[in-house]
């Protein structure tokens, strides 16, 4: 059915309601795109759609951006500070969690059960219990790095773990049991044929892990907000947040700061959107 | 990859073989093995206390690091030192008599992972649970004064009853519309399924935070007179109504429920991309049977395709009901809880990072940590029940 070539009469209320919703769903985000690029005066004076109806006669500037970027709202400083939490927070749990999922596959041990077990529980766990102890932990009593990069990266290390694990050792159990037997009967050890077979093939499930755990990171504001701060380190979605608290004056920078904040999940999703909708199948958790 | 499954043949064919890779990796493993298990005992020790001051450095001198620098040297480190303490902690295992090795490998294997999963979540669990028991600052047991406090909270129970909302509205909304997006999406030809599923699906990739963003421009109110820029207003005084304040509404909650549209809006798509992988696999002939015997469009889903595609659709209605019970970002910045819009982890962080109390707030997160119980036996079970039938 997928191969038509035309419509058929018989789905055109699919297409109808597809249509619909389609434009329920992208009008948000067009809106607040062109309201962007709207001068302060139009913005507060007509809506975004007077600009669409007669793009001509109303005033388009970049002036937002160069406002948000380098003005008040210092988002130039809060985008580098987000790819500096996120490069890190991404790519380090990973190899800590190809370990113990390879174990977890390959391995046979007492307590494997019980130990998977833990963690298909701790996914459902909220972060929010780690808080308490970890403001503590991480707090001037005790290791006192918080407010630093470190504590952020310690932090989606840790939560971002249970997922990793969960996800890598589903993907690596589906690879075939006769390379592993090949590589022990030639005497590689389990350390050589993690590095050489089955990393190489596990490829695809760590991208589509680290796509995911990069947004994640990228979009948190939770952990970025108690552990980081609002002040030089603030990621870009803490600082998009204090914009949206400011009321009145730099009001207009609001939709600009959205974008810049969102500029990198876009362009994800666009050149990746294969790997990021398998790692959100992958890690949904499985019912 | 292909490189290596096209050497596997080869190797098997000579086994003990010079090529044997145990062989040429050579280096330490020709070492006697005490002088090994010396090396890399200090070696780990090395590594971990290099690493450590590495980050220590990071920061107590955050002015000599900028902030490329250490997130270069945080990954590069992070990664290289990583790799190589599971190197010389496997070197470390392999050196022990094998009856011993054997049995310890796995567990070094798991130790980084697992542990970071105990120190951060498992433990913490625990100490919260603790600390609910304790004061603001965690120095002194106050018994069950902290249950006392949020239990005779009416924002608690205010909170309590939106959550209760958010968690009969939000997931059956996902389910409802991601079955009838995937559904409509597979009637179309190839290019316009993809499209249209991209479009629904693109919110996904949007934060919390950019979404209230963007919808607080659609809620957006200006007294009665003045020029309506959100676009529901725009609507209501184009039919000649008054303006609304809409997320002050509270009759019936409805400002609660403009808030949980910004949660459905963010995750359709995706329910939409595994209910659609789902329909996908429903097979054609048990369609084909149903239309032979005469059943309409409507009787083959409700009686054909949904009975196929039920577990798909529980999954997405626990994932979004785990999603839905810690929901924070959208009620923190729309209206932190104003007009009776408050959620139980949003009181959280009110408790903990506006007035500092650690103890209340442990009790709130304790009362989280009971309200998902039931879903975490629930995985448990299902997860056993997979691995049964592996």
């Amino acid at each position: 059915m997928s191969e038509a070539p035309s419509i058929k009469p018989r789905n055109i209320p699919a297409w109808i309601i597809m249509i619909g919703l389609v434009v329920l769903w992208s009008i948000p985000t067009i809106g607040l795109l062109i309201t962007s690029f709207r001068p302060v005066d139009d913005q507060v004076s007509t809506g975004w759609w007077t600009a669409v109806i007669n793009p001509f006669g109303s005033g388009w500037t970049l002036e937002n951006y160069r406002g948000v970027l380098t003005g008040s709202g210092n988002m130039a400083n809060a985008f580098l500070n987000s790819l500096v939490v996120g490069i890190p927070a991404t790519i380090i749990p990973i190899m800590f969690a190809a370990f113990a999922a390879y174990a977890f596959t390959f391995m046979r041990f007492p307590g494997r059960e019980v130990l998977f077990i833990i963690i298909v529980a701790v996914m459902v766990v909220p972060i929010q219990v780690a808080f308490v102890p970890m403001l503590d932990l991480l707090g001037p009593n005790n290791l006192n790095i918080n407010g630093q990069y470190l504590a952020v990266w310690i932090l989606h290390t840790g939560f971002g773990m249970p997922l990793a694990i969960y996800t890598l050792r589903n993907y690596m159990s589906t690879l075939p049991g006769t390379v592993i037997e090949s590589a022990k009967i030639d005497g590689a050890t389990h350390f050589q044929t993690f590095w050489r077979l089955i990393v190489p093939m596990s490829v695809p499930a760590i991208a589509a892990f680290a796509i995911l755990q990069f947004i994640w990171v990228w979009n948190d504001l939770l952990i970025a907000l108690l552990f980081l701060g609002s002040g030089d380190s603030a990621t870009v979605i803490v600082a998009l947040q204090a914009l949206l608290g400011a009321q009145g004056q730099g009001r207009e920078l609001l939709p600009a700061g959205a974008f810049v904040s969102m500029a990198v999940p876009m362009l994800v999703f666009f050149s990746l959107q294969r790997f990021f909708v398998r790692g959100l199948t992958a890690g949904a958790v499985k019912g | 990859m292909a490189e290596v499954t096209a050497d596997a043949p080869e190797e098997q064919r000579s086994p003990a073989g010079p090529q044997s890779p145990s062989e040429h990796t050579g280096g330490l493993r020709r070492l006697p093995k005490v002088a090994r298990l010396v090396i890399s005992v200090l070696a780990i020790w090395a590594l971990i206390a290099g690493i450590g001051t590495m980050f220590q450095a990071f920061a107590y001198y955050p002015q000599y690091f900028p902030k490329l620098l250490q997130g270069v040297l945080a990954v590069v480190l992070g990664v290289l030192g990583a790799a190589a303490v599971f190197y010389f902690i496997n070197l470390f295992v392999e050196s022990l008599p094998d009856r011993v090795s054997g049995r310890i490998l796995p567990y070094a294997f798991l130790l980084p992972g697992v542990g970071l999963i105990g120190l951060m979540l498992l433990y913490p669990t625990v100490q919260t649970i603790n600390y609910s028991f304790a004061n603001a600052d965690s120095t002194a047991y106050v018994g069950l004064e902290n249950y006392a406090t949020i239990f005779g909270n009416p924002n608690f129970w205010s909170a309590m009853i939106n959550n209760l909302l958010w968690l009969l509205i939000v997931p059956a909304a996902v389910v409802f519309f991601g079955t009838l997006v995937a559904v409509l999406a597979d009637r179309l030809p190839g290019s316009a399924e993809n499209v249209t599923k991209s479009l629904i699906f693109l919110p996904m990739a949007i934060s919390f935070v950019g979404a209230a963003t963007i919808w607080g421009a659609i809620y957006a109110y200006e007294p009665s007179g003045q020029a309506q820029t959100g676009i529901l207003n725009a609507i209501v005084t184009g039919f000649g109504g008054e303006p609304v304040s809409w997320l002050s509404q509270t009759q019936l909650r409805l400002n609660n429920l403009l808030l949980m549209v910004i949660l459905i809006w963010l995750q359709v798509g995706f329910g939409m991309v595994l209910l659609s992988s789902a329909i996908k696999g429903v097979p054609e002939d048990t369609l084909e049977a149903g239309r032979i015997d005469g059943a309409n469009e409507f009787q083959i889903f409700t009686r054909i395709v949904i009975p196929q595609i039920r577990g798909t659709m529980v999954t997405v209605f626990v994932t979004l009901v785990i999603l839905v019970l810690k929901v924070f970002d959208i009620v923190y910045v729309m209206t932190n809880g104003r007009d009776n819009t408050d959620v139980i982890a949003n009181l959280f962080f009110r408790e903990i990072f506006a007035n500092s109390q650690s103890g209340v707030a442990s009790a709130i997160v304790v009362v989280l940590l009971i309200a998902v119980t039931p879903v975490l036996i629930y995985q448990v079970r299902t997860f056993r029940k997979e691995e049964a039938m592996r």
